[in-house]
């Protein structure tokens, strides 16, 4: 039950992350939503890295035996950063519709439509 | 070894390398001059062409084209001592990828030169290069990848840029707000393939597409990622029920812009195919996928055309129009897809099918480019983009008409245009397969027809208007990037068999031979 | 490689350059036709001035068919189809994601439960 406690967390915030995706109004909420789902793939490519007893993979440290592969740590970064660039788009998105829209709730923003 | 044997060995990564180079450096060139600039732009796109050239002569001629990234030799996929698991990145460029890559090049160097006129009196130009180079990375990145980690990376390169050049003409924020949509849509796209590739590492301990495929189960988790892939490659591909971005991002993108997002919505096209072919191919339910992909093509071609034809915006009536043409696409690989395990079948029309579609994509990226460029030169002119206050322009504007009457017979399915050959395949092999699915196809063309004739009869037919008298024929470089499109859709309509034995069977063949991808990924250590 | 091979579709064949003999054959049936009309009319004359029985000719603006004007029959015959699409097409960015999500979810009971 426990090993399975990361695969919970990650349900429960991919669940947390589609409700405010799809329930949220407001530009900015729906960011942090996606926000949330984001952490959550995240987590769940760390979880599977897991592997019990296994030895980090820092060359100068480690025993030199069999070492884990740092292979999800790295998938993460790179989905870090790629979420990075995508909340500060959307958040400039935000600003701009503010300013010319005056308004950045998601019903008000629908002049392009049929 | 010499300069040229260098590009050739290191073409796949230059096919990547060179386009960031340029978008980086130029924001640097373009504090020189502006002619300085343009030169530059369109130099590295030229060689950006010449290498996809050269990569898809190699693959035509030779066959698959491995390149692995920090490998002692570039078709070392597997290295010696790991156990054989492939680790590193590698790209793997195969018939499909390079026909793909052509595309790409064809389109983006008519685009350049568009965009150079297009484009010349808007101020801050360096970010819009910068922007349409990233493009053309993430869309050459996605093609060429082996590496399904990877391909959600260039996936996401060619979103990022792609919504900036949306938003790139605030336009009151109408632009913004299409960008928006699409941003949106696509990270929460995104986020699935990433769960998906999560659940592919779980159980394979593999990002390699190769040795996924070589591996796969087909499992409970396989179905929940190869569902969350497809929903996702399909949304970013616009077919109906979720198009709903394609309109709004289409008609609010600069024109020679939308052009270019033909080609981006159709690299995700692309990596929809490589999954369900080479990733799961006949491991998987291929009925049930089949016709998946079938409804949703059936369902993008109706929708599609119809919300065209009340449309009033001259771009938003043809972005429902790539929606629409989208669907052959779906339609003649979902056959292809849907008969994939009975050997029988797919020789008397499966591949046919696929044929057909995949020739589509083609023809689509080349007519339908041309007739959002047409739709610019006419909007760059005369500054409305509403049909209502169009007409008359025929008398000013003539070869901007030629051009537009060869894009629209072309995507009408006119004989002897390149949109007929592709179509053709497609009712011929699909009426095979059901014949109610062909009739669909050949009325929906029907009503693309009818509603070119109105927006043709709308713009350019009637007499001159007072309002436009002054109105000029559109810029050279513009014409020259809509006569490079247009030639090829007559050439291609001319000799098509030639292009369907030359480039469309090859890629169909690599496509749907799974078994060659594996070998020559993991078979050439 | 032949370059002028006809497409093979499987079910028949398409031979482009066929077609493109009849339609040059064709210009020039037509060419012939228009190089047997008139010629000899006096450019910037009354005779260049299109002839409505007598009537003033309208304003050019008027006699343009305006684009939303075409098509008012079929729109107007799929009245009901159109009026369940068009609203579909809400522009609410929520409505959207719905749909994303729902055809997913829709699609995981159909390929994971269902076969």
């Amino acid at each position: 039950m426990l090993w399975n406690l990361p695969f919970i967390t990650v349900v429960v915030l991919t669940l947390i992350g589609l409700v405010t995706v799809l329930l949220k109004k407001n530009i900015i909420k729906i960011l942090l939503g996606l926000n949330i789902l984001q952490s959550a793939a995240n987590l769940f490519i760390v979880a599977l890295g897991y592997r019990e007893g296994g030895v980090a993979p820092i060359f100068t440290l480690a025993p030199s035996e069999l070492m884990v592969m740092p292979t999800p740590q790295a998938l993460v970064l790179t989905s870090i950063v790629i979420g990075v660039a995508t909340s500060a788009l959307v958040l400039s998105f935000a600003m701009v519709l503010q300013k010319k829209y005056g308004t950045v709730d998601i019903d008000k923003i629908r002049r392009l439509h049929g | 070894m010499t300069f040229a044997d260098f590009i050739i060995t290191n073409a796949p990564a230059l096919l990547i390398v060179v386009p960031l180079f340029a978008a980086f450096l130029c924001p640097v060139i373009g504090k020189i001059s502006t002619t300085v600039r343009n030169c530059w732009v369109m130099g590295m796109m030229l060689i950006t062409a010449a290498i996809a050239f050269i990569l898809a002569y190699r693959v035509f001629a030779t066959g698959p084209v491995l390149y692995v990234f920090g490998a002692a030799a570039t078709n070392l996929a597997v290295p010696l001592d790991s156990g054989g698991i492939p680790i590193r990145i590698i790209f793997m460029v195969d018939a499909m990828s390079a026909f793909m890559g052509i595309i790409c090049a064809i389109v983006g160097v008519s685009v350049l030169l568009y965009s150079l006129s297009s484009e010349s009196r808007n101020s801050s130009l360096e970010g819009y290069y910068t922007l349409f180079f990233l493009m053309i990375a993430g869309v050459f990145g996605m093609v060429s990848t082996g590496d399904i980690f990877n391909f959600f990376v260039f996936l996401e390169i060619l979103s990022l840029a792609s919504a900036g050049m949306i938003a790139y003409r605030v336009d009151g924020g109408l632009a913004v707000e299409a960008a928006l949509k699409y941003l949106v849509l696509s990270t929460l796209g995104a986020i699935l393939v990433l769960f998906a590739i999560g659940i592919y590492y779980g159980e394979y301990n593999a990002l390699n597409i190769a040795m996924i495929a070589q591996r796969m189960q087909y499992t409970m988790l396989d179905k929940i990622a190869l569902v969350l892939i497809v929903a996702a490659l399909a949304m970013k591909c616009g077919a109906v029920p979720l198009h709903f971005w394609t309109p709004d991002a289409y008609s609010r993108a600069p024109s020679s812009v939308t052009a270019f997002l033909v080609v981006a919505s159709q690299a995700s096209l692309y990596g929809l195919f490589r999954v369900v072919f080479t990733m799961y191919n006949v491991t998987m339910n291929c009925v049930t996928v089949g016709w998946i992909i079938i409804i949703l093509g059936v369902l993008s071609m109706v929708v599609g055309v119809t919300m065209a034809i009340p449309q009033k915006d001259i771009k938003r009536l043809m972005a429902y129009h790539a929606v629409s043409q989208t669907g052959y696409m779906l339609l003649g690989v979902g056959v292809g897809l849907a008969v994939l395990g009975n050997v029988a079948l797919t020789s008397a029309f499966g591949f046919m099918a696929m044929e057909g579609g995949i020739f589509h994509i083609f023809n689509h990226a080349m007519y339908k480019g041309l007739l959002f460029l047409t739709a610019g030169a006419i909007v760059y002119r005369i500054g409305t983009r509403d049909l209502n206050k169009m007409g008359g322009l025929g008398h000013t504007m003539k070869y901007t008409m030629i051009f537009f009457i060869i894009g629209a017979l072309a995507i009408a399915g006119i004989p002897p245009l390149n949109g007929f050959a592709s179509k053709l395949m497609i009712y011929e092999s699909v009426y095979l397969f059901n014949p109610i699915l062909a009739i669909i196809a050949m009325v929906v063309s029907i009503l693309t027809l009818a509603s070119f004739v109105k927006v043709f009869h709308s713009v350019f037919m009637g007499p001159q208007l007072p309002e436009y008298a002054e109105v000029k024929e559109a810029p050279l470089p513009m014409l020259i990037g809509m006569g490079i499109l247009a030639a090829i859709c007559i050439l291609f309509g001319l000799f098509p068999q030639p292009v369907v034995d030359m480039l469309v069977a090859p890629a169909v063949h690599a496509l749907a031979d799974q078994g060659g991808y594996i070998a020559s990924v993991l078979g050439g250590a | 490689m032949d370059l002028f091979a006809p497409l093979l579709t499987g079910y028949g064949i398409w031979a482009p350059v066929v077609w493109l003999v009849a339609f040059i054959a064709a210009f020039i049936v037509v060419y012939l036709i228009w190089k047997t009309g008139e010629s000899s009319y006096k450019k910037g004359t009354e005779l260049e001035r299109p002839y409505l029985s007598g009537n003033a000719e309208p304003e050019k603006g008027a006699v343009h068919i305006r684009a939303s004007n075409l098509y008012w029959g079929f729109l107007q015959a799929l009245k009901g189809y159109y009026d369940v699409l068009v609203p579909l097409h809400t522009g609410v960015l929520t409505d959207y994601m719905i749909w994303f999500v729902a055809v997913t979810a829709l699609l995981l009971v159909i390929v994971g439960v269902l076969s």
